[in-house]
């Protein structure tokens, strides 16, 4: 309010962000006002509960939603009863802090229940241009939609909560443009796990990542959110998408987005989203989607990232990010060798899940490569939907069946295995190929071996019994 | 808060890079909705020999004297990568971490060491495995916040942290208490943007109340 923003030519983040800014702070902050706060019992409950002790109160509560994801079973036939020892407290915890604030909350049993960035942007709260935080790191999944959406701590929560604001630097803006076109049977998983190998697991530290170019413009929202998705784990600020046609299309009549005249007023304003040509950033860089082949992880970071089929990098093909050290400690908690066959490695279980490959068209693409094939003996293969919609919707298509008789467990949505929470893991040394987002150590359980991979080389991978390329299937017999 | 202005300890050399908030606080060691209990937990799949053990694993470096009293952390790149988990942060100032040296921070762990009394202290790669190597030897370290320098044996680095995030660290700070005195400037700016982007205000369970 007080000066005003600077003249074109501006960056799309840099239009949210002076949307958003109320007032500059003595410290070289910026006090930024915040539209939408989503909570999980995971970090929200214990947010919610601090703000009590603290005798303060939610400011807007009509603009939070919480949702059960990360501690809840993900059994048929679940309750509150949880594998985690002491997860029930969580859950209960969560439910009244929700209730006693007044917000709404996505509950076990209800149909809009699922992982927080699943079912945000079914229910329409994530909408273009709006500021969104919760305290999850993969929050920037939700700038698919051109929001600014970022995960934050527990405390920041708390502030957000109680101010509807929080005091940040302005981040640096990174403009990432991929164009071209992606080969056939790579996807935005591949995409992301390329940038991720390419730029290492710090090299978007602090900033806003845009995506642009003709390949992200023909991704899906889905897509979309997959490639946002994995942000984080290049330590960017946020990822950000230009909202176009995809996304007004994906948006209207959801429950959450305006409707009416109220979605004419919201269209004029988000088609001026984009970033002005000759907008500055602070760094660029440029991908050619030809150049991007199925991604397979190798260590315990996702910048360990290889085309599926390369050999194990040696040390001296990886660049400076990794030390020696580092790098021996990864393959030997993978049980690699340098120069070694991925692709000949047995593996134990396969995982589709999570908040970056859960949803419906993840679902159908998996399907399609499992219809009519079987699950490799001694491999347990498990799918999780994202939301309770996505399982729905996945079931009025016949997919269920089709993940069943493949061999796979279906399950209730949530967060599941992709992380281990002292519930439901995989076991120690056991070797899992995953749709999920982090292959740290221990990440899937005690000493669980983890390779991140998309949808289809998780199916691809079940059914050989090995990492496999889905592109070379052996056909049906 | 405890405020933080000038800290001479014992700073424990722990240089790996990707350092990230599953190793520093498990999952399965967050066992309450609480902000508290999760010392013990700290990195509990390096510092003990089994899991769900608490028999020290003698080989990491937090149970070997004199960094069993450590109170700083020199460490590699991306510190606090991966989960959001503010437990992480909780639990190293529980354990009695002060400051975490490194040459770079996952920015939502930097933020969440802010609000816990935590400084979060970038130094260039070569100085940061500098001073590894001199704790080795000679353990203590003084970081002085007012001065915003790291002395370790005869050497002295200077970093650089915000205005704000330093003046919170050495007040021991409380950001919401400070925002809270800003209340009518929110509300007449969010007066003002609700004409402006009627859409992005929600009232009751039907969607934007314009």
């Amino acid at each position: 309010m007080s000066d005003s923003a600077p003249p074109p030519p501006r960056t799309l983040a840099e239009k949210i962000w002076w949307d958003h800014r109320i007032a500059e702070m003595d410290g070289g902050t910026t006090l930024v006002l915040i539209d939408r706060i989503l909570l999980h019992e995971r970090t929200g409950g214990v947010a919610l509960k601090s703000l009590s002790a603290a005798n303060r109160s939610v400011m807007v509560p009509d603009q939070v939603f919480a949702t059960m994801d990360h501690i809840v079973d993900t059994f048929p036939g679940r309750t509150d009863k949880t594998l985690m020892p002491t997860g029930t407290a969580f859950l209960i915890a969560t439910r009244e802090a929700a209730h006693e604030h007044g917000i709404t909350l996505f509950d076990l049993g209800d149909p809009r229940q699922g992982i927080v960035h699943v079912t945000s942007p079914e229910q329409g709260i994530v909408l273009p241009g709006v500021t969104l935080v919760c305290p999850d790191s993969h929050t920037c999944t939700q700038g698919a939609f051109g929001a600014l959406a970022w995960g934050i701590g527990s405390t920041e929560a708390e502030h957000a909560l109680a101010t509807m604001t929080l005091r940040i630097a302005r981040p640096l803006d990174m403009r990432i443009t991929i164009d071209g076109v992606l080969p056939s049977g790579v996807t935005a998983k591949d995409l992301a796990l390329h940038i991720v190998g390419r730029l290492g697991s710090g090299g978007a530290k602090g900033h806003i990542v845009e995506f642009a170019g003709s390949a992200v413009r023909a991704l899906d929202m889905e897509a979309r959110m997959t490639l946002c998705n994995l942000a984080t784990e290049l330590a960017a600020f946020g990822a950000v998408v230009a909202p176009d046609q995809i996304t007004f299309a994906y948006l209207q009549g959801r429950t959450y987005a305006p409707s009416g005249a109220g979605w004419d007023v919201a269209l004029g304003y988000w088609q001026t989203l984009n970033s002005d040509p000759g907008a500055a950033f602070a760094a660029e860089h440029h991908i050619d989607a030809a150049d991007v082949a199925p991604m397979v992880t190798w260590g315990t970071s996702p910048q360990h990232a290889a085309p599926i089929g390369a050999p194990v990098p040696r040390f001296d093909e990886l660049g400076v990010r990794d030390s020696q050290d580092s790098y021996d400690r990864a393959l030997d908690y993978m049980a690699l060798a340098p120069g070694g066959d991925l692709t000949a490695l047995p593996i134990d279980a396969a995982f589709i899940g999570s908040c970056t490959n859960s949803r419906l068209s993840d679902l159908r693409r998996a399907a399609a490569i499992l219809r009519g094939r079987k699950v490799a003996p001694g491999v347990r293969a498990i799918c999780v939907p994202g939301s309770t919609e996505v399982k729905r919707q996945a079931e009025a298509e016949g997919l269920d069946i089709v993940f069943r008789e493949a061999g796979f467990e279906w399950r209730e949505a949530g967060c599941s295995m992709c992380f281990f929470a002292g519930g439901e893991s995989f076991g120690a040394q056991e070797r899992v190929i995953s749709s999920t987002n982090r292959n740290f150590e221990s990440r899937q359980g005690p000493g669980t071996r983890t390779h991140l991979a998309s949808p289809e080389t998780v199916a691809a991978s079940a059914i050989a019994g090995h990492i496999a390329d889905p592109r070379r299937l052996e056909p049906i017999q | 808060m405890t405020p933080l202005v000038r800290l001479t300890a014992i700073a424990a050399p722990l240089m790996r890079e990707n350092i990230d908030t599953d190793a520093i606080i498990p999952s399965r060691e967050m066992k309450t909705v609480s902000k508290t209990g999760l010392a013990d937990g700290l990195f509990a799949g390096w510092r003990y020999s089994e899991i769900d053990s608490r028999t020290p694993d003698p080989v990491f470096i937090l149970n070997q004297p004199p960094y069993d009293r450590a109170n700083v952390l020199i460490s590699g790149a991306n510190f606090g990568c991966g989960s959001s988990r503010e437990h992480a942060v909780w639990a190293l100032a529980e354990y009695g971490f002060r400051a975490v040296v490194a040459p770079s921070f996952s920015p939502i762990f930097e933020g969440n060491c802010i609000r816990n009394g935590v400084a979060p202290i970038i130094l260039p790669l070569p100085a940061v495995e500098r001073i590894a190597a001199i704790v080795a030897t000679r353990p203590h370290i003084t970081i002085d916040l007012e001065t915003q320098t790291v002395r370790a044996g005869d050497e002295e680095w200077r970093f650089s942290l915000g205005n704000e995030p330093r003046q919170m660290l050495m007040q021991g700070l409380d950001a919401i208490e400070l925002t809270l005195q800003r209340r009518p400037e929110i509300a007449t700016f969010r007066a003002m943007d609700s004409e402006r982007r009627p859409w992005a205000y929600l009232s009751g369970q039907h969607g934007p109340s314009a």
